[in-house]
């Protein structure tokens, strides 16, 4: 057996060559040459300076950490759509933490008690998801949609009530001895949360590939019912699951609050965990390929905001959700390519997905 | 605090916030129901106001505006259907990507039509207008007969028994390919029906202006199991709460002596689905059993 039947790498070339057309169709349209844009958006963002690779840094690592936490509910099966609002989460307790220190507080207190507050944010929403869909059986997907909604409104109220400086919609600044240092490549917002995520990375490449406890998550994932039948308990491995998605999208507001803006801010973090979709599809849940996909987006908008003068912005926006649509598709597609027809067919031509 | 329902501004203002509500409930139940996930209602209302606003604004017709973005919705679902059906997608990832190129697709529509960042230029207005709003009169149309039509017509019984029993209905010679094809579109429609209310009452599109609907729309269909006249009035509700919201903010109400907060008023529909979710779960109406399955 190949190292990868499905032929996933396939499905993601295909991807990636179509939503390419796509995008080259676009720019057409809007009268610029594709050859001329692309080669602009490599060379402005990856050659002329170090803001550009920073900011593509800096949006890979909320990225990958929100891919990574879709991704592990995944693996067990589970769509967590609720990452959206566990960034939120972790953003405002964060924010919330940070603010309530004593000023005089040393970083090695600091660092860690902000840290851990975003994560345990993120976690206790995963837990809660969790906890209503193994013990009460409610849908994750309907679970997630309502506490995010029920998240965005908490976290404007406790700006409102507690952060907020008269009037704005920013909060007060943490205390200097929680922020991260910023890895200054030419002004950008990159900060040492890059090292944490490339961490996580690794550590969770290693925890799905080489321990009991990842290969058990997945079993869940694929079959819960052989899963039973070897011993394994799927409602726990399903709420841990959802916990370990949880913290991890919680780790992406260390990001934005201790590493970036070092205050909370209406807005801060949105839209990260939605894409963190995006990246855990394309990357498929492969701990290393999420990696790249949340480096490949990030040069999307990073690179979409640095040719502006020649296309609208939008397209390379518009292509991160194209990219996705593209793979779900591909995926079947690879999988059949050059593959001996399938077992007869259940229904109309159609098979059962197994 | 009671006393603000019987206002005529209250009512005005709920039937307008209801009306995207109910018709992409209804949508998105048709669809589901036929046993092609619906994530993607988002998209559908997000194309349908910016179609309608477009429309409207060249050619100066509400009816017009109305029939693009009836056009736009069956549009975005014949994409869904063609990836999910014909390529055999992941239903659900297909939803949430379409969702986002909705988001910058519009938005890229605007710049491109518009040379505009977030508004497009005005389209015809419904405002506060409830009794000549044809929007309004297919909703409350939509609600009555798509319920008597999933229930008691030869349509509807093929529909269900797509979702259902595909088995069945290719035994009697029925495509359940064809038949989830053409519920996704009629789904698609009504969902883009409830966009074009987005746009028309207020007079133009503006960037993100669905914030979300859909994925409350299809919420209420799972959570009253698949069932679209309760879908439609556990719709009500939440717009009832929008409303009562935006009531409250205006009147400065109090309960016991205490401001509400606005941030927290408008998420007690959420609360109680959560609460619903967990008390009866175990209880409610199963899922169409092919729901997702090719």
């Amino acid at each position: 057996m190949s190292r990868d039947p499905d032929r996933q790498g396939l499905a993601v070339a295909i991807a990636l060559l179509g939503s390419l057309a796509l995008g080259s169709a676009l720019m057409l349209c809007v009268g610029k040459s594709p050859g001329h844009v692309w080669w602009v958006m490599v060379r402005e963002t990856l050659f002329l300076n170090e803001y550009n690779p920073g900011q593509i840094l800096f949006r890979a690592t909320s990225l990958a950490l929100t891919g990574l936490s879709v991704s592990v509910a995944l693996d067990a099966g589970l769509f967590n759509i609720a990452a959206e609002g566990q960034v939120i989460a972790g953003v405002v307790v964060c924010a919330i933490v940070g603010t309530a220190l004593p000023p005089g507080t040393p970083a090695v207190v600091a660092v860690p008690l902000c840290l851990v507050s975003a994560v345990l944010a993120g976690a206790a929403i995963g837990f809660l998801i969790g906890a209503m869909k193994v013990w009460r059986g409610a849908p994750e997907v309907i679970t997630s949609i309502m506490i995010t909604a029920i998240v965005g409104g908490v976290a404007l109220w406790l700006g409102n009530e507690v952060l907020f400086q008269n009037g704005t919609t920013t909060g007060v600044a943490i205390i200097p001895s929680a922020w991260l240092p910023a890895l200054g490549l030419g002004g950008s917002a990159a900060n040492v949360s890059v090292a944490i995520t490339a961490f996580a990375v690794l550590a969770l490449w290693w925890f799905r590939a080489r321990t009991t406890w990842g290969q058990a998550l997945r079993v869940v994932g694929r079959d819960p019912k052989a899963a039973r039948a070897v011993g394994i308990s799927v409602g726990r491995v399903q709420i841990a699951a959802m916990v370990g998605s949880g913290a991890l999208a919680g780790l992406a507001a260390v990001n934005f609050v201790m590493g970036h803006k070092h205050a909370f801010e209406q807005g801060l973090g949105a839209g990260a965990g939605l894409l963190g979709i995006s990246v855990a599809i394309l990357g498929r849940l492969h701990p290393v390929g999420i990696a790249a996909a949340a480096l490949l987006l990030s040069f999307l908008s990073v690179g979409g905001l640095a040719t502006s003068q020649e296309v609208p912005k939008e397209i390379s926006e518009m292509l991160q959700g194209v990219v996705v649509l593209a793979v779900a598709c591909s995926v079947p597609i690879a999988r059949r390519w050059r593959h001996a027809p399938q077992a007869p067919a259940t229904v109309a031509g159609a098979r059962v997905k197994p | 605090m009671i006393g603000v329902i019987f206002t005529t501004a209250f009512v005005t203002q709920f039937i307008r916030i209801a009306v995207p509500y109910a018709f992409a409930a209804l949508g998105g139940s048709i669809t589901e129901r036929s046993g092609v996930i619906d994530l993607a209602l988002e998209a559908k209302l997000l194309f349908g106001a910016f179609a309608a606003a477009a429309v409207g604004h060249a050619t100066d017709s509400a009816w017009l505006g109305i029939a693009a973005g009836l056009s736009a919705g069956a549009l975005v679902s014949a994409v869904q259907v063609a990836c999910a059906l014909w390529f055999g997608a992941d239903q659900v990832i297909v939803g949430v990507a379409l969702n986002i190129v909705a988001l910058s697709g519009t938005r890229l529509l605007l710049q491109l039509l518009y040379h505009e960042g977030a508004n497009s230029p005005p389209a015809p207005a419904f405002g506060s207008v409830i009794l000549t709003n044809p929007l309004v009169i297919g909703a409350v149309l939509a609600a009555l007969l798509v319920p008597l039509a999933v229930r008691h017509t030869r349509w509807g019984l093929r529909l269900r028994a797509a979702g259902d029993r595909p088995e069945a209905l290719v035994a009697v010679g029925v495509s359940p390919r064809r038949t989830r094809m053409a519920a996704a579109l009629i789904g698609g429609a009504l969902a883009g029906a409830g966009g074009a209310q987005l746009s028309l009452a207020v007079g133009g599109f503006s960037a993100d202006m669905s914030s979300g609907r859909g994925y409350i729309a299809i919420a209420m269909v799972i959570l009253v199991g698949w069932r679209p006249a309760l879908a439609a009035l556990a719709c009500v509700g939440v717009a009832i709460g929008e409303a009562l919201n935006i009531a409250i903010q205006i009147s400065h109400a109090t309960v016991f002596g205490d401001r509400i907060p606005s941030e927290l008023a408008p998420l007690l529909p959420y609360v109680l689905t959560l609460v619903v979710l967990v008390a009866y779960s175990g209880r409610t109406r199963q899922p169409p059993e092919a729901l997702g399955k090719l």
